[in-house]
Parts: C-alpha cells; sequence; structure tokens
C-alpha cells in the first residue's frame, strides 16, 4: 500500500490532492447553499478557454486559466446585480462564451492530449511548478474562508439582515466569487475542468444530508472531499485511470452509500 | 419627547410614479407605532427607506440624531422583514448559528463565537421562550418558533428600536397572544421602540399607541386612542370609498 507513496509524483498528487480536496468543498458548502452552483460549472468552462488560450499564447495555462476566470468572475458579478432577476441568464452566457472560446483556441492549436490532462485531470503531470502555485493559492484561499467564515455564513442565510448587521455585503460577494475562480483554476490540474464543480458540489450534498448543525455541515463537507480525493487517486494510480473521474465517482459512491445508511437507520428506528 | 426617527417629506417611487409624497413620519422613544394600509400602498417600502435600505428621491431620513446616510451603529437597530421566513427551511442551521450571526460585529477578527457570545445567545433565547431549542435546525421549528428565534436574533445587539414587517402571518391566536405579550416586555421593560407593519386593525390599534395609516401616498398618525376606523378608510382610499370597505 504504502508503495505508491514513494513515487516522487504521487507525493506530489497526493499533496496537492488534499488541498484541493478541501478548498472545493470549503467554497462549495456556500455556493450550494446560496443556490449558486452553476456559477462554479461556468467558470470551469471559461477557464478551460484559459488552458487553451494560455497553450496557444505560450502562457503557463494554470495562470492563462487564472486569469480568465476572475475576469469572468467579476463580469458575472456585475451582471447578476445589474439583471437581478436575470441572473441565471448572465451565467448561462458566460458558460456559453467559455465553451464556444474554449472549442475555437482547442481548435486552432494542436496540443489535444496536453488539454485531455486539463479536462479530465492528471497524476502523472503534476510539477513542482504547479504544486508550488496550488500551495500559495489553496493557502490564501483557506485563510480567507476562516476570515469570512462567519459573514458567508450569514450572506447565505440571509443577505439583507447580513447587510444590517454590518457585513460589507458587496466587497464579499466579489471577493467571494474571485475565490471561486482560483480555486478552479488550483483544482483542475488534479480533477480536470469538466469535473472541479462535482467536487464541489457532491461532498456538501452528503454532508447535507446526515449534518445537524451549518458547522457539521462545513466540516462533513471537507471530510468527504478528502475522503473522494484519497480513494480517487489511489484508483486513479492502479487502475491508470483519469483522476477527475474516480475522484468524482468516489464521492458520488459515498454519497450513496451515506443515503443508503440513513435509510437503515431510519428504518431501524421506526 | 425624544425622538429616534424623523421622516420628512419624503418621496419615493420605484420607477418615476411616487408611491409616497411628501410624507412625513415621527417616531418616539418607547412607542410601540402601528403601520396599516392596504396592500401595496408602500408599509413594506417605507420602513426599507427609514432603515437606508432604500433612498428616497427627496426628503430626509434622521435616525437616532444622525442623517440615515451616515448612521452607522446598526446594532442599535432591528429588523425583521416581511420575508424572513422564506428563507429555504433545508438550510442547516440552528438555532444557536442564527441568533449568533448578530453578534457579527462583537467578534473578533476572525469571528468566532467565544463563551460570553453563547451564554449572550442564552440570555435572548431565554427571553423569547426558545432556550430549549438551541440546538434544534431553524428548518425545524414552526412558524411561530421561527419568528420568536428572529426577535432574539435582533435582541442580541440590544437594539433600541425594532421594526417588524407583518411579522404575524400564519401565527395561530394562541401564538399572537404570546407575541404581543413579549412585545410588551420590550416594549414596557426593556425600553425598546416598536415600530410594527399589521394587517390587523383591530389588534394592533389595541396593543399599540400610535397608528400610522399608509395609503394615498401619505402616512397619517393617530393615537390608537382616537383612532376611528371610518375615518381611516376614508385616508387610505379615499373619499369614495364605500364599496372598498366590507366588514365581516
Ligand atoms: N422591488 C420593487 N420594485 C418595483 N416595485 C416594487 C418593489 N417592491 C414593491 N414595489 C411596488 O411598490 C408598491 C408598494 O409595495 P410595498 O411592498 O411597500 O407594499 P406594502 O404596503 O408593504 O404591501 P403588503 O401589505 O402587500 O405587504 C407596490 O405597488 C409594489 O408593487
Ligand atoms: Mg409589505
Amino acid at each position: 500500500m504504502l508503495e505508491i507513496l514513494s513515487y516522487s509524483f504521487m507525493q506530489r498528487a497526493f499533496l496537492a490532492g488534499i488541498l484541493v480536496a478541501i478548498i472545493c468543498p470549503a467554497i462549495g458548502v456556500f455556493l450550494v447553499l446560496r443556490r449558486m452552483s452553476m456559477i462554479g460549472d461556468t467558470l470551469s468552462h471559461v477557464a478551460l478557454a484559459g488552458v487553451a488560450g494560455g497553450m496557444l499564447g505560450g502562457i503557463y495555462p494554470i495562470y492563462s486559466a487564472l486569469g480568465f476566470s476572475i475576469l469572468a468572475a467579476v463580469v458575472i458579478e456585475k451582471l447578476r446585480k445589474q439583471y437581478e432577476q436575470y441572473a441565471e441568464l448572465s451565467i448561462a452566457i458566460m458558460l456559453s462564451a467559455g465553451i464556444g472560446l474554449a472549442t475555437i483556441f482547442i481548435s486552432l492549436g494542436n496540443s489535444s492530449s496536453a488539454i485531455f490532462s486539463y479536462l479530465f485531470g492528471s497524476i502523472g503531470l503534476v510539477s513542482n511548478h504547479d504544486i508550488f502555485i496550488i500551495f500559495i493559492l489553496s493557502l490564501l484561499i483557506i485563510i480567507s474562508i476562516i476570515f469570512l467564515y462567519r459573514s458567508l455564513f450569514y450572506m447565505a442565510f440571509d443577505e439583507e439582515a447580513a447587510r444590517l448587521a454590518g457585513v460589507k455585503v458587496k466587497w464579499i460577494n466579489l471577493y467571494f466569487i474571485i475565490l471561486v475562480a482560483m480555486t478552479i483554476a488550483v483544482s483542475m490540474r488534479i480533477v480536470g475542468v469538466l469535473l472541479v464543480s462535482s467536487l464541489m458540489v457532491i461532498p456538501v450534498a452528503t454532508s447535507l444530508q446526515i449534518c445537524k448543525s451549518f458547522k457539521q455541515t462545513f466540516i462533513y463537507s471537507i471530510i468527504f472531499g478528502v475522503l473522494s480525493v484519497l480513494i480517487g487517486l489511489i484508483a486513479s494510480f492502479y487502475g491508470d485511470l483519469a483522476p477527475g473521474g474516480t475522484i468524482v465517482v468516489s464521492s458520488v459512491v459515498i454519497l450513496f452509500f451515506v443515503l443508503i445508511l440513513k435509510g437503515i437507520k431510519r428504518k431501524i428506528k421506526s | 419627547m425624544e425622538k429616534v426617527l424623523e421622516a420628512k417629506n419624503i418621496y419615493f417611487g420605484y420607477d418615476k410614479n411616487y408611491i409616497l409624497e411628501d410624507a412625513n413620519l415621527d417616531i418616539y422613544k418607547g412607542d410601540f407605532l402601528g403601520i396599516v394600509g392596504p396592500n401595496g400602498s408602500a408599509k413594506s417600502t417605507l420602513i426599507k427607506i427609514m432603515l437606508g435600505i432604500l433612498k428616497p428621491q427627496k426628503g430626509s431620513i434622521k435616525m437616532l440624531d444622525s442623517p440615515i446616510e451616515k448612521f452607522n451603529n446598526w446594532g442599535k437597530l432591528g429588523y425583521i422583514s416581511q420575508k424572513v421566513r422564506d428563507f429555504n427551511s433545508s438550510f442547516p442551521a440552528t438555532v444557536e448559528e442564527v441568533v449568533g450571526a448578530n453578534l457579527y460585529n462583537n467578534m473578533g477578527f476572525f469571528k468566532f463565537l467565544k463563551k460570553e457570545h453563547k451564554s449572550r445567545i442564552k440570555e435572548v433565547l431565554d427571553i423569547v421562550n426558545m432556550s430549549q431549542y438551541q440546538n434544534h435546525l431553524v428548518g425545524n421549528l414552526s412558524g411561530g418558533q421561527q419568528q420568536r428565534v428572529f426577535i432574539a436574533r435582533t435582541l442580541i445587539s440590544n437594539p433600541e428600536v425594532i421594526f417588524m414587517d407583518e411579522p404575524l402571518v400564519g401565527v395561530d391566536v394562541n401564538s399572537q397572544e404570546q407575541f404581543y405579550g413579549l412585545m410588551e416586555k420590550l416594549n414596557k421593560e426593556l425600553g425598546i421602540t416598536l415600530v410594527m407593519v399589521s394587517h390587523d386593525i383591530g389588534v394592533i390599534t389595541n396593543r399599540a399607541n400610535r397608528v400610522a395609516c399608509v395609503g394615498n401616498k401619505k402616512i397619517f398618525v393617530h393615537s390608537s386612542k382616537d383612532f376611528n376606523e371610518q375615518e381611516y378608510i376614508k385616508e387610505v382610499y379615499g373619499e369614495n370609498s364605500s364599496l372598498l370597505h366590507h366588514r365581516h
């Protein structure tokens, strides 16, 4: 079992994987509870356009993805405020624009195998450079969430009351969506752009099945996230499968497992 | 008497049509002010204007001696909006977490709940008789219980004025009685000024000391002793309103 850790690429994959497993659900809790999970999906497609664009322009893909998705995040936040009733529409437009651009950039370039690794994640290709970026950004994201935990909770529950209680709702909304963009750029190396948003949502959905408070929801989401990533990475290593797939499938299996356990428990009670 | 709020010559409209025109209202310390008026007469809008959530096109609001634009002592104000109970009922938050959220400004840099915060939460839950529900999920409580949780949430920052927008919708008669008992305690014992929108004119004129009628884009204030329902109908619906008025 431990031989898996003797490969330095696996050590890197585990380190990056665990960081990603913490930040994705931690951000995801607030996305789900604010019914904004579509934003994760949208920004990840924009990030894909960033990756493909970066490869074309000779920019390191994580940086270009970061740039693209942060820009898109800011635009979405602006549109969301201006067309409050049509918030979903502005997100859908951004999603289409992201996919469209990505498609054009990919067909312009000739590196479809490299793109593949960003689409579905990879364990063998995580470089020291990647680890460095992932580590710094994850740290920033984790500290930000600890700092904003209370405000984000209040805003998710009741944004108007939060504003009256002195929470700087406008700025935190903007900063939060930038955090979402950063989380996606950080996570895509391991999970892949197509599956990042699943890792943001599924552990949270699992946690919501059993939690008895917000704090528990938050903590269990992260535990389920880490569990999915660990199982997924091991399966990816032994089965020579893209880690994005194995991680997300593990998280779904965990969800079903929890649902079944919950059903059994209810039966026993009644 | 000391004024807690002074609204002067307020003009407001969501578009170019004003729904409040040259409206005036004073609220005094210790008041229990009822706000009544037909649906769509701008009662909720008026409350939001008083709280600075909406900005009037013309006119001025003075809240606790400072213009509302400059006001920043939000802990002194409580607000229970008409939509407060519209939250997603599967939201995983306990009573303690929801009530504690309003301690936001008293928490340190990292905003964690400390021991003293927890005992304060217990205190306000005691006031509203909900302390045994501290660790229950808010979504699982009954409407009336949720209402009390939200009152506790506003009480936690020691407010001087509490604004409530139709807090009694969907609350049964028994709980209404308890609610008014609680209001009396807040008003008389804790000296909190209360402002409350209600459609139950009969009850609110009994409980409040003053009543503000919103209608015809204006506000008319009466002492609740000489509130006259006939006159009220005339004020808020206009002179030829006999058709609109029906007794049950
Ligand atoms: N956000 C908004 N944008 C545009 N118009 C609005 C908005 N909110 C309210 N209105 C309109 O302003 C008018 C006053 O609404 P308001 O909610 O203040 O009435 P109200 O007196 O509280 O009514 P109710 O008794 O039904 O609660 C209504 O005609 C309403 O349609
Ligand atoms: Mg209203």
